[in-house]
């Protein structure tokens, strides 16, 4: 379970989170839209403390995640996040790349490692590029490779930053399909996404960020069909 | 204009000797690099420490190292040292010269490498629960060293012509002061100098070469 409450963020003069209070349950899917700069990505960079909070608090499992003490290598392992921009290890291969980090930060062997990229990597469709170098691929292959690299830890939660922003029109339903598999096997995600159709879809709750407070939070139903808040409405009216 | 004969044969015989001195000249160079690399890892990690005491020498080093004559720096060590009654013989001189030439000129290549490559691929690392350091060695480091390989080669190669002015300080046993001595001998300075000349440029030559083919080797992406 992941648990933020009232948690306050400034870039020196500016407040970007004001506030936000979210629970999300083991195996629920949660996406978060809103315009640019409402907070959402902040609050996702955050949640696995790659980025201090100003007050307020979020646990993952009762663990607080910015107390002084928390092993955040430990954690991050239970939490995976992918972004925006791919960030693809250009000097590995694509099964390089998946393999490193159960390799280097779980200590498996190499041939366990490779078995669970494999494993990872046919998952998302990309059986046939292990011995590619990333810069070989389409976007939207590396953002797959992305996804199948943080997978491979096993995380428990997974964060999605607006990992189809940044892809060609043509490449983001395959990235988008990925995502839909996840969120079916029972993943418990929080997503960030401009894709209001797969918002729609995937989500158990949506949430609407407007200007670092979370405006408006309810099922996919309430959110799009019958948008209580002015702002939501406003949002819904200019993306459709 | 031109009545001087040519005398091959006297330089020619001389060719083992001036071999030597080739290899003496690569060894020095060798570990100057050896050397520059080392210091200029150092004075990196100085420049990134945050302090000031600590970055102020190394900008010193690399403003003076790239903003000074060679040739100054090696004199500097032989016997400008020995003002203060350190004396390093013309071999060791030679080599803290370069070495320091080197640590100037590579510190800001490594500077410029660490700035080629984006903050997010550490953090792509740290958020795959990387430590720092294993994010700084896994992902960072090998892309540095890419970007930096071939300046490095260059720098090898300029090492290797900067060992020529050992002579200025009393060297004589590597290519450029073995070739000076023939010549005070026998003043037939063309015909030697132009044969080392050409040890020289096949040294280098062969210093670029191994240096392409062992970088499209290691970086195959």
């Amino acid at each position: 379970m992941i648990e933020i409450e009232n948690v306050r963020k400034s870039f020196s003069s500016l407040e970007v989170l004001k506030g936000i209070n979210l629970t999300v349950d083991k195996g629920e899917v949660v996406t978060i839209i809103g315009g640019s700069g409402s907070g959402k990505s902040t609050l996702l960079t955050c949640i696995n403390g790659l980025e201090p909070i100003d007050s307020g608090r979020i646990r993952i499992d009762g663990t607080d995640v910015h107390a002084k003490g928390t092993d955040l290598n430990k954690l991050r392992r239970k939490v995976g996040i992918v972004f925006q921009q791919w960030n693809a290890f250009p000097h590995l291969t694509v099964l390089e790349n998946v393999m490193l980090a159960p390799r280097k930060v779980l200590g498996l062997a190499k041939d366990k490692a490779e078995e669970i990229a494999v494993k990872q990597l046919t998952h998302v469709g990309l059986a046939e590029k292990l011995k590619v170098y990333p810069n070989r691929m389409s976007g939207g292959q590396q953002q797959r490779m992305a996804i199948a690299r943080a997978l491979a830890m096993s995380p428990e939660y997974m964060l999605f930053d607006e990992v189809t922003s940044a892809l060609d029109p043509m490449l983001v339903g395959e990235v988008l399909d990925t995502l839909k598999m996840l969120a079916e096997e029972g993943m418990t995600m929080i997503c960030v996404t401009h894709e209001m159709a797969f918002a729609r879809d995937v989500s158990d709750r949506v949430a609407f960020f407007h200007q670092g407070v979370m405006a408006e939070i309810g099922t996919p139903d309430q959110i799009f069909a019958m948008p209580q808040n002015a702002e939501t409405q406003k949002f819904l009216a200019s993306v459709r | 204009m031109f009545n001087y004969t040519f005398h091959w044969n006297q330089a020619l015989r001389a060719l083992p000797q001036m071999l030597d001195g080739a290899v003496v000249t690569l060894q020095v160079a060798v570990l100057s690099m050896v050397i520059g690399v080392a210091c200029a890892i150092a004075l990196t990690v100085f420049r990134l420490s945050g302090s000031r005491i600590l970055g102020g020498i190394a900008t010193t080093w690399v403003e003076v190292a790239r903003n000074t004559p060679a040739l100054f720096q090696i004199y500097m060590a032989h016997f400008g040292l020995g003002n203060f009654g350190i004396h390093l013989s013309p071999y060791t001189a030679l080599l803290v010269g370069i070495a320091f030439n080197n640590a100037g000129y590579l510190a800001e290549n490594f500077r410029g490498a660490l700035k080629a490559i984006p903050d997010t691929q550490a953090r792509a690392g740290r958020s795959l629960g990387m430590t720092s350091l294993q994010a700084f060695r896994l992902i960072v480091l090998p892309q540095m060293l890419r970007v930096a390989f071939l300046p490095a080669t260059n720098q090898m190669v300029w090492a290797i012509l900067m060992t020529s002015l050992g002579v200025t300080v009393g060297m004589n046993t590597d290519l450029a002061g073995i070739t000076q001595e023939l010549n005070a001998r026998s003043f037939r300075t063309f015909e030697f100098f132009a044969l080392a000349a050409v040890i020289y440029y096949l040294i280098a030559k062969a210093v670029t070469l191994a240096a392409r083919a062992f970088a499209w080797r290691m970086f195959r992406y």
